[in-house]
């Protein structure tokens, strides 16, 4: 299978989405400009800080043309991943609902946090153990929704870095297709960079994709 | 052309020049100079663009070594890590900016060292800072300081995604008015990347590219690097550093990003002659940096840079300090193709000038010539000055407050030094960071004593069949106090202390670099210090063969108060043959053994506890064995890369118990201690000696001083405490002041 990892002028993470999405099938970077999505079977939306995000996280990249090859990739069925600011710019696309605050105590955090999977019947999570061990680095990682929600990650008890509503980590849209989540699975993928508990997310898309029909 | 004015303040002093100076000037030049040139012409020559007083002094340290592939003289130097691989580093100041606006000052910190390591053709894979403050639970002027400065280095690194995975914090009245942010920024190239700054080729085009030039920071590396500072209010209701904040650049962290993207692409698809960034003294210096290395001359055009706004002189746009900008020597028929690639990263370029076989600097404002210097007028001809060095005779620096009763139990003593600033838990701050992007942090700040990087790019099959994995530590050191008690024993001691830092995770140095923040020069106290600190790091890098690759000057670190405690900085970098071995300080294994390595000879003066006894920071360093000191390094250096020990962790700041307890808290276990009789528990001997742990077998011949084990630290016959009241107080002690 084949990875598409969206890279925005201000991506940051996106070598990094890529050797890790690279451990488990193919992966390529598709540049912003581009709105030829290359026949990849999951699109992921790197971290970062697109567009330098020095207006409100992800408001300007929903506006990339790359976006609406997503957009429509999304609506057909395909697979999209979020990460930290991928999961800012899903919001902001429209394609999650809710949307990610400043932290509670206004800083950048970096951490290495415990998540519960909350839902573990989804094609990111269904290789996924009950808990993941995954760092998060972000300033606007508080997630609020005025809506309910499907859940897929929560910070364990004790664990919410940044003041989301009930400690809201990652969430799924209705379809079950679109998936944002603040902290970096693609940093927990070696046990001699922390962690390999990421890569159970990598390793649940590709087992979705073999066994679903490609999308047009 | 016009020349300058002649008020009844000569425009030269304003600008920071002595008589003697302009005199020189203007002999060199047979006329006066234009506005235009005297504007360049102080910031060429300003203690921050000339080292002139520190050059002579700095040409006693040893810049060779076997693995030195750049030494002193270009953007960053570097060292050869194997395998078609160099690594290029720097450290650099920018206290004075962060004193007058900690936010941004601390921020551009970051990307001018960020440019001077891509500018050599590198991609950069770490920072770590350096940072001084005075005592922040007394001084809110240091709380504010101390929470925008580490603000603004997390929102440039953090934002560029290079990983900030190391530095250091110190806490000392001195650095009430002038705190010190130093930035070490970490490159990786392939050898045939590497780049050197010397234009070359008459006729060839010099390009400008990146941000746009406007009115920021203009006399930065004057007015403000090359001065004192005249403390926050200023003296006799004159104005105060306040007025100086439009001195201090704005960084853009976005667009740096874009800015190394393109020109790491423009290398890799050798388009450039030579390439250089803009940092202190803008173009001026950019450009005549550039004609002296490779000597030849520049024509100018400063109306075809792009601007920022509408009406800037021409000595505006010579002397701007506008960030995220670089320049670059490109034949004429490779124009389009840079043009491109600097159009896909939504780069601006601007063919601004080209290479002369004149052998001078001429800056036209379209067809008007506005100046026209020889460029070795400008960058060689500056005067260097001999120090006046004098031993002081009375005490430069007075003790503090007494937090500790001097005849305090060793627990009560233990528990304050934890809790106690310098020594407490540094999570607060690296917790604001980054250190994981790019996918090669092996240890992170908290996990170990260095930092260790992997070379490679890690993939599923990193280190299948036993392939080892190579890596590179990187640590940066400075000790304050230790180097007012003796400059030169405690510069030397700042280098072992970063050494032994290396070895603990099983790393051997390749290079360092320094950044030597003194007082101001012209005083012979100061001279002293300064002097005395060069020959002692100087004598040390001879010691363990490290030579030094490249570094930083910034002097003038004063206030009405006084001047700052000599605090040379010392970033080192060093390689490990397989990071899978990398060491970490935290005990890990009930029942390892525990040693001390090294011929330890603790003292008290210019220690932490001496600090929380209210004492200043005077008298004598304890002598170092070096043979003794080499052979430690070599045996923990050994022990870790073989995997035999659990943990190494050198005794640093604090002594011996607060190394033992810093190992329990990383861990979450006790230990049961029997100190070697007689042994100070509080002493400090920086660089000499190692606690490790690890089964009996593999510490056979080492002096071994207790084990590994239970929920509590015991020293027998001196304290028993729970590890988690430890921790408690480590925790808290600089978490209280971030919050």
């Amino acid at each position: 299978m084949k990875f598409g990892v969206i890279r925005f002028p201000g991506t940051c993470d996106d070598t990094d989405a890529q050797l890790a999405a690279q451990r488990v099938g193919d992966a390529e970077i598709l540049w912003h400009r581009d709105r030829d999505l290359k026949g990849v079977d999951a699109v992921v939306i790197p971290g970062g800080f697109s567009y330098g995000d020095y207006l409100r996280t992800g408001a300007i990249a929903r506006f990339a043309p790359v976006m609406e090859s997503v957009t429509e990739f999304a609506h057909a069925g395909g697979l999209v991943l979020g990460i930290c600011n991928g999961f800012q710019i899903l919001c902001e696309a429209g394609l999650l609902p809710g949307a990610l605050l400043v932290n509670d105590n206004l800083r950048f955090v970096f951490r290495q946090v415990t998540l519960e999977v909350a839902d573990r019947d989804t094609p990111f999570t269904r290789n996924c153990p009950p808990t993941l061990q995954i760092p998060v680095k972000h300033t606007s990682g508080r997630y609020y929704s005025p809506e309910p929600v499907q859940v897929v990650l929560r910070y364990a008890p004790g664990q919410n870095p940044n003041g989301s509503q009930d400690d809201i980590a990652g969430i799924i849209n209705n379809a079950g297709n679109v998936f944002g989540l603040m902290p970096h699975p693609e940093h927990a993928v070696d046990a001699l960079t922390g962690s390999t508990d990421g890569l159970t997310i990598f390793e649940s898309i590709r087992a979705a994709v073999a066994e679903r029909v490609p999308v047009a | 052309m016009a020349s300058a004015g002649t008020e009844a303040q000569p425009r030269h002093r304003e600008l920071g020049l002595t008589d003697h100076e302009y005199e020189l000037i203007v002999k060199g030049l047979g006329r006066t100079p234009t506005g235009v040139e005297l504007a360049m012409l102080s910031l060429m020559w300003s203690e921050h663009c000339a080292y002139k007083h520190s050059k002579k002094l700095l040409r006693q340290l040893p810049t060779d070594g076997p693995h030195v592939l750049v030494g002193p003289g270009e953007n960053a130097g570097a060292v050869d890590v194997g395998g078609g691989l160099a690594v290029a580093f720097k450290v650099e100041s920018h206290n004075h900016p962060s004193a007058v606006e900690p936010f941004q000052g601390a921020a551009t910190g970051v990307g001018g060292i960020l440019r001077d390591i891509f500018a050599v053709g590198a991609r950069p894979i770490a920072v770590l800072d350096s940072l001084r403050f005075g005592e922040p639970a007394s001084s809110p002027r240091s709380r504010y300081l101390l929470e925008h400065a580490v603000r603004g280095i997390g929102h440039y690194g953090n934002s560029i995604g290079v990983p900030t995975v190391g530095g250091e914090i110190y806490f000392e009245p001195s650095y009430e008015q002038n705190c010190l942010v130093n930035a070490m920024a970490v490159g990786l190239a392939p050898h045939a990347r590497l780049t050197s700054s010397a234009a070359a080729g008459p006729g060839n085009l010099v390009v400008l590219f990146g941000a746009r030039t406007g009115r920021d920071g203009i006399g930065g590396a004057s007015v403000l690097a090359s001065a004192e500072l005249a403390g926050a209010a200023g003296a006799n209701g004159a104005a105060g550093d306040e007025a100086k904040r439009p001195t201090v650049q704005i960084g853009d962290p976005f667009a740096e990003k874009k800015l190394l993207e393109c020109s790491l692409e423009l290398l890799d698809r050798n388009l450039l002659a030579s390439l250089q960034d803009l940092g202190a003294a803008g173009l001026t210096s950019a450009a005549s940096e550039m004609a002296s290395k490779g000597g030849v001359g520049l024509d100018i055009d400063v109306a075809k840079v792009p601007l920022r706004e509408a009406g800037m002189q021409p000595f505006e746009i010579m002397v701007s300090e506008s960030q995220e900008r670089m320049l670059c020597v490109v034949e004429p028929h490779l124009l389009d193709q840079v043009t491109a690639v600097c159009e896909h990263w939504e780069v601006q370029a601007a063919v601004i000038g080209e290479v002369t076989a004149s052998g001078h600097f001429r800056i036209f404002a379209g067809k008007e010539l506005v100046g026209e210097l020889p460029v070795e007028l400008l960058v060689d001809d500056c005067p260097l000055y001999d120090l006046e060095p004098e031993r002081p005779a009375t005490a430069l620096y007075g003790g503090g407050d007494q937090r500790v009763a001097t005849d305090a139990d060793a627990a009560s003593t233990l528990k304050a030094l934890l809790a106690s600033v310098n020594v407490a838990s540094r999570l607060p701050v690296y917790e604001q960071y980054d250190p994981v992007v790019q996918s090669r942090t092996v240890r992170r700040p908290g996990e170990a004593d260095a930092a260790v990087l992997a070379l490679p790019v890690l993939h599923a099959r990193s280190g299948a069949d036993g392939e080892p994995i190579p890596g590179i530590a990187v640590a940066i050191d400075g000790n304050g106090r230790r180097v007012a008690v003796d400059p030169r024993a405690g510069a030397a001691e700042v280098l072992y202390e970063c050494a032994a830092n290396l070895a603990c995770v099983g790393a051997e140095p390749l290079g360092l670099t320094n950044c030597l923040n003194f007082g101001n020069p012209e005083k012979p106290h100061v001279a002293w210090q300064l002097s005395e600190a060069v020959a002692g790091l100087a004598q040390a890098c001879r010691d363990l063969g490290v030579p030094v690759v490249g570094g930083n000057v910034s002097l003038y670190n004063e206030s009405p108060d006084g001047p700052i405690l000599p605090t040379p900085v010392i970033g080192m970098v060093g390689r490990l043959p397989d990071v899978r071995h990398a060491g970490r300080l935290a005990f890990a294994n009930p029942d390892d053994r525990i040693a001390l390595v090294g011929a330890f000879n603790p003292g008290r003066d210019g220690s932490e506890v001496a600090k929380l006894h209210g004492s200043a920071p005077a008298g004598a360093l304890p002598g170092k064995d070096l043979v003794a000191l080499r052979s430690a390094h070599q045996r923990v250096r050994e022990g870790v890369r073989a995997g035999a020990f659990t943990s190494a962790h050198d005794i640093a700041e604090g002594g011996i118990l607060v190394a033992l307890a810093e190992c329990c808290i990383a861990g979450g276990l006790g230990a049961v201690i029997t100190l070697p009789e007689g042994l100070d528990p509080f002493g400090e001997d920086l660089g000499s000696a190692f606690i490790v742990s690890g089964p009996a077998e593999a510490l056979a011949g080492l002096r071994v001083i207790g084990a590994v084990g239970g929920r509590e630290l015991t020293v027998e016959g001196v304290l028993n405490l729970p590890v988690s009241e430890l921790a408690a107080l480590h925790g808290g002690g600089l978490a209280a002041l971030v919050s």
